[in-house]
This record gives C-alpha cells, sequence and structure tokens, in this order.
C-alpha cells in the first residue's frame, strides 16, 4: 500500500457468510451449503437504513475498495469511486460488496470442493443466472439484518443485477443504480461471448472442466478469452489514442512476436487474467450475460418486466461505449418511462468506452454524487 | 442532511410561473429542455404533479438530479417517438422552440404525445427587433434576445403571427395565448396588439385528433 489516503477505506477484510440452507436455482438444480464472500466499507447505521449493495461485473469480486494489507500494490476494482468523501461515499453508506455465487477466490465456485464428493465442482457446478446471484444477496441481505437497501449499485453485468433486485425484490430496494447495462445482450454480444467461451473450452488443458485434477489451466484459452474481451472494453479512440500503430521495438520484424504496442498490452492482460481468474467462472459469467433478459418473461415487454418495481432508478450510460452502447441504456430508460416509473439517465460523454464506469469521469461522479446525496437525505428524515 | 426544499411560484422564473399556473394539479407533465428542473420540481411539490424532464445539458441533468427531479440526458433534436401517443397530460417546451432543428416536427410530436402542449418563445415581431433591423439594419441583441448573430442558439426565430400561421396550416387548436414583456407583465395593449408589443409569447396548443 503506497501513503495513507484519507480517501481510501484502508484495510479490509473480507467475510463469509456460510449458507445452510437449499437454494433453487433457475436451472432447475439447488445448491446447498455454499459461502457468501463479502466485503463492507463505511458503518450501518442505528436503524440499518443506509447499506447499499454493489452489484460486480463479470471479472469482480467481493474486494470492491480498500487494501487486504500493508503490502498491497493494487486496491479493490472500484476503490476510484468507493471511499470517505468519495462517489460512494462511506462517510454515509455502509457498502456491501459480496462476491457473486460460481466465482473464483470468493463465494462458493466451481473451483470450490463439493461438501459431499470432496471433489472440485468444476463442470459440476450448476449454470446460474442473474435471478440466482440477487437470490443469494438477499440470504445475504438477510442474514445481515437490513430491512432494505438504501441503493443496489453496478456497471455492466453489475448493472443487470440491480434491474434483477428492482424486479424479484422490489420492497427490498429503494433506489436502482443501472450503470453501463443492457436490458439484454445483442447477437454480436453473444457471439464474443461464444468466442471467448470456445477459446477456453478447446484448449487441451481444459479436461472437461476438471483441470483442477489434472494440476493444470487453461492458459492459453483464458488468455484468449481476455484479449478478446479487452478490445470490447475499450473504444476504437481510446486504442488509437493509447497504442496508435506504435512498434515496441521502432521497426517492423516481419515475423509473428510482438510487434505493436497493441499487441503487447493484450498479451499482457491476458497472462495477467489467468494468474487471478478461473476459466471455468469465465463460462459461467458468460453464460449468465448471455442469459439475462427480464422481458422474456413478460411476452417481450421490458415495460411490463418492470411493472413490479418500486424503486427509483438512475441509469447511466457512456458515449464511448460500444459493448452496451447508450441505445441500450436508453431502451431500459423507455421502458422504465411507459411503465410509469421515477427514472433518470445520464449520457456521460466519455473516450475510453465500457470500462468508463470504473473511472471518474466529472460529470459521471457529480451526477451519481448528487443521486447518492438525495438518497442518503432520504434516509436521515 | 435534509433534502433542499422545492421553489415555491414566487421563486420560479417568472415564465415558469406563468406556464405552472396553466398546470392542473394531480397530472403527468413531460418538460422539453427542463434546464435545471425547477419547474417540475415545483409542480411536484405544490400540484403533486408527476414527470420526466428531457435535457442535454450535463451541469443542468446534475442540478435535476440533485433537486430529485427525474431527468433524461437526451437531444430534442433525435425526435420523441419513443414517448408513446398521449401518455402525458401536458407537453411543456419553454424558451427552445427556436433553438431545434424542426420546431413544426416538434410541436406535431408534442401534440401527439401529451393531451396538451405549452410552448413558449422570444417574439420577434416585437417592435423592439423590427426597429433594430428596420431601422438600423442590424440583427436585434435585446433582453430576451441576448445573443449576437454568430453565437446564437437561436435558428427558428418567429413572430406571433408566424406561429399562428403554423397552427393553422396545421390544424392545431390555440386553447390560450398570452402575452408579456421582458419583465413577464400584460396589459390591455400588449393582448391588443400581441405581435407588435409582447416580448414573450406563450400558448397551450391542443392538436387535430385524428381519433
Amino acid at each position: 500500500m503506497a501513503e495513507p489516503n484519507p480517501q481510501s477505506v484502508g484495510i479490509v477484510e473480507p467475510q463469509t457468510l456460510h449458507v445452510a440452507e437449499t437454494m433453487p436455482l433457475d436451472c432447475g438444480k439447488t445448491i446447498e451449503r455454499f459461502d457468501l464472500v463479502y466485503e463492507t466499507y463505511g458503518t450501518l447505521n442505528a436503524d440499518r437504513s443506509n447499506a447499499v449493495l454493489v452489484c460486480h461485473a463479470l471479472s469482480g469480486n467481493h474486494h470492491a475498495a480498500g487494501y487486504h494489507n500493508e503490502d498491497d500494490e493494487k486496491p479493490g476494482w472500484w476503490d476510484k469511486c468507493i471511499g470517505p468523501g468519495k462517489m460512494i461515499d462511506t462517510d454515509h453508506f455502509f457498502v456491501v460488496s459480496p462476491a457473486n455465487l460460481g466465482g473464483y477466490n470468493g463465494s462458493t465456485g466451481p473451483g470450490s470442493l463439493h461438501p459431499e464428493t470432496g471433489r472440485h465442482y468444476g463442470p459440476d457446478f450448476p449454470v446460474l443466472t442473474c435471478s440466482d446471484w440477487v437470490r443469494s444477496q438477499n440470504i445475504l441481505r438477510e442474514a445481515l439484518g437490513i430491512e432494505q437497501w438504501a441503493a443496489v449499485i453496478g456497471g455492466s453485468l453489475g448493472g443487470m443485477q440491480v434491474m434483477q433486485w428492482s424486479i424479484d425484490y422490489p420492497d427490498r430496494i429503494a433506489h436502482a443504480i443501472v450503470i453501463a447495462a443492457a436490458p439484454k445482450l445483442s447477437a454480436q454480444n453473444i457471439a464474443f461471448n461464444e468466442i471467448a467461451r470456445q477459446a477456453i473450452i478447446t484448449d487441451p488443458e481444459f479436461h472437461d472442466g476438471r483441470y483442477y485434477e489434472h494440476g493444470v489451466v487453461p492458459r492459453r484459452g483464458l488468455m484468449l478469452a481476455r484479449m478478446l474481451g479487452h478490445i470490447t472494453y475499450l473504444s476504437d479512440d481510446a486504442m488509437r489514442a493509447k497504442f496508435g500503430r506504435d512498434l515496441r521495438e521502432g521497426r517492423i520484424n516481419y515475423g509473428f512476436d510482438v510487434e505493436f504496442q497493441v499487441e503487447s498490452y493484450l498479451r499482457y492482460q491476458g497472462a495477467s487474467f489467468v494468474d487471478r481468474f478461473d476459466a471455468n467462472t469465465y463460462l459461467l459469467m458468460t453464460k449468465a450475460l448471455d442469459y439475462f433478459d427480464p422481458a422474456h418473461e413478460t411476452g417481450g415487454s421490458l415495460a411490463r418486466a418492470f411493472a413490479p418495481a418500486t424503486a427509483r432508478f438512475m441509469v447511466v450510460s457512456f458515449t464511448s461505449d460500444w459493448r452496451f452502447a447508450p441505445e441500450r441504456s436508453r431502451e431500459i430508460v423507455d421502458a422504465l418511462v411507459d411503465a410509469g416509473k421515477q427514472v433518470s439517465y445520464a449520457e456521460v460523454t466519455s473516450d475510453l468506452g465500457h470500462d468508463d464506469f470504473l473511472l471518474t469521469m466529472p460529470h459521471y461522479v457529480h451526477t451519481l454524487r448528487a443521486y447518492l446525496h438525495r438518497v442518503a437525505c432520504e434516509r436521515d428524515t | 442532511m435534509s433534502v433542499p426544499a422545492a421553489p415555491t411560484r414566487a421563486e420560479l422564473r417568472p415564465e415558469l410561473a406563468l406556464i405552472s399556473d396553466w398546470i392542473a394539479p394531480e397530472t403527468r407533465v413531460l418538460d422539453l429542455g427542463c434546464g435545471d428542473g425547477t419547474l417540475l420540481a415545483h409542480l411536484h411539490a405544490a400540484r403533486n404533479v408527476a414527470g420526466y424532464g428531457l435535457e442535454i445539458d450535463a451541469d443542468n441533468v446534475i442540478a435535476c438530479v440533485a433537486a430529485g427531479v427525474n431527468v433524461l440526458q437526451m437531444d430534442l433534436d433525435d425526435g420523441l417517438s419513443q414517448f408513446e401517443s398521449k401518455s402525458f397530460d401536458y407537453v411543456v417546451m419553454s424558451s427552445a422552440l427556436q433553438e431545434v432543428m424542426r420546431p413544426d416536427l416538434l410541436i406535431g410530436e408534442m401534440l401527439r404525445i401529451g393531451r396538451e402542449s405549452i410552448v413558449t418563445f422570444p417574439n420577434f415581431g416585437h417592435w423592439r427587433p423590427r426597429a433594430s433591423l428596420g431601422l438600423r439594419g442590424l440583427m436585434p441583441v435585446s433582453r430576451t434576445l441576448p445573443n449576437r448573430w454568430y453565437d446564437t442558439p437561436n435558428i427558428h426565430l418567429c413572430t406571433v403571427r408566424d406561429f399562428e400561421a403554423l397552427c393553422r396550416d396545421k390544424q392545431v387548436e390555440i386553447v390560450r395565448r398570452h402575452v408579456v414583456n421582458h419583465a413577464h407583465q400584460s396589459n390591455v395593449m400588449m393582448r391588443t396588439f400581441p405581435n407588435l408589443l409582447g416580448e414573450i409569447a406563450l400558448y397551450q396548443l391542443r392538436g387535430h385528433d385524428t381519433g
């Protein structure tokens, strides 16, 4: 950890909720005896009304803010936005950040040991949906004694969980903050996910998902999946600005080693991802993305899907995001307006692309700060 | 911490105060170019009016969010096709008509979406702009039209007569008309010669219902 930062939540320790009950899943299977790992930042107030749930995206986990120890080089994945005086202000809110079921190095997932067989779940781990995650997060809410979340907030796949919360547990969520999300994946989105999955599944070291038992990991496949993902997280302009056609050695070598800086960047991102992520988890996360489509239950009408919701909504998109472009957020907004729900929408001018939601452009931060300030005020009165 | 109180009628910009008088309690309003959201915040607090504002400017969007107003950041020139017909009691557009690409099409959309529409604009037929152009040969710069020809956002200025001609052509019913000076006051002379003496025009419109 660098020098003490008054805007950091500091050293945090993950906590674990051991769930003894059996939870039904959308796929028809059940899961029993699982762990939910989570972190919290800030202080729960006396009437337990200032809790904010953070839902993470594809490669996220419970470690959203702060550091795990003094020597940690990197803070949690959303540290720029969570902390004292930050966008999600821990001086006012008690922030709860769980790791999703099926994840890696956190809540129970394919890399965990099955309580009965003692073997890694691997490919036997059930395929999950956003509804399943929300159901498990609701178990955590009950365990923490929180009647209603002051807000549920998330970007990308996290934003999809926020929408699912508003539909599945309307009484338990006062404000829904949906960032850089989409009401469902497009064919193009699913196509990218499928290539990522095929890269993993066809890696000779995948072993039908039982690679743990072979003492290997499908490095190449997972690396390719991440490289592909990274292309979709950045805008064309951002890549041009960051790398252009810059050459690593200043000249072309007429070969297939890394020559352009962008190749070097992607290989680095892919390689470092392999060390901190699990291939089976990647498969599960992309499937949950593909399946998300709340309007499917209501004959294709997203407005009718939102009918049960009572939360107020704040929807945010980024102009340079082509993975979930502003048009996709406007589909959400239009449905909410049609359903007569309370909703605001900000379209933030940005450069980077989908990953902008992790950063701190002034318009983005000021909008959400203003929104959350009102949430905090409501809670006080 | 406490939520800042919504503005009272006396705290509203005079033009917005006049508009607010035309809006019945317990209704649904769509405010096009809602600025910092004061009209909607006032209507919600004073008349239990629900609604949304559309606004393109980022700082105004933040101000709306801070005021607890439902605001949707979008460009009026992108059209309003996403809003269902007759889904609002009123569609309001205050002093934005002259800034949009196609005022005629936008008015058509307002009348489709709202049971009634309220439109205000600076009257280019007022004697002052006429005098500026007619006598001095200069594009008018005034309190109601403060920009110069090269930096003005006003690309479709019109007069009271122009506007009413458009309403006739489009079979738009003028429910009410009110013209005021820059201080938002009216008098008999202004009511008699609205195009010459009115600086700001307010209209309440109803569409020709095609059923």
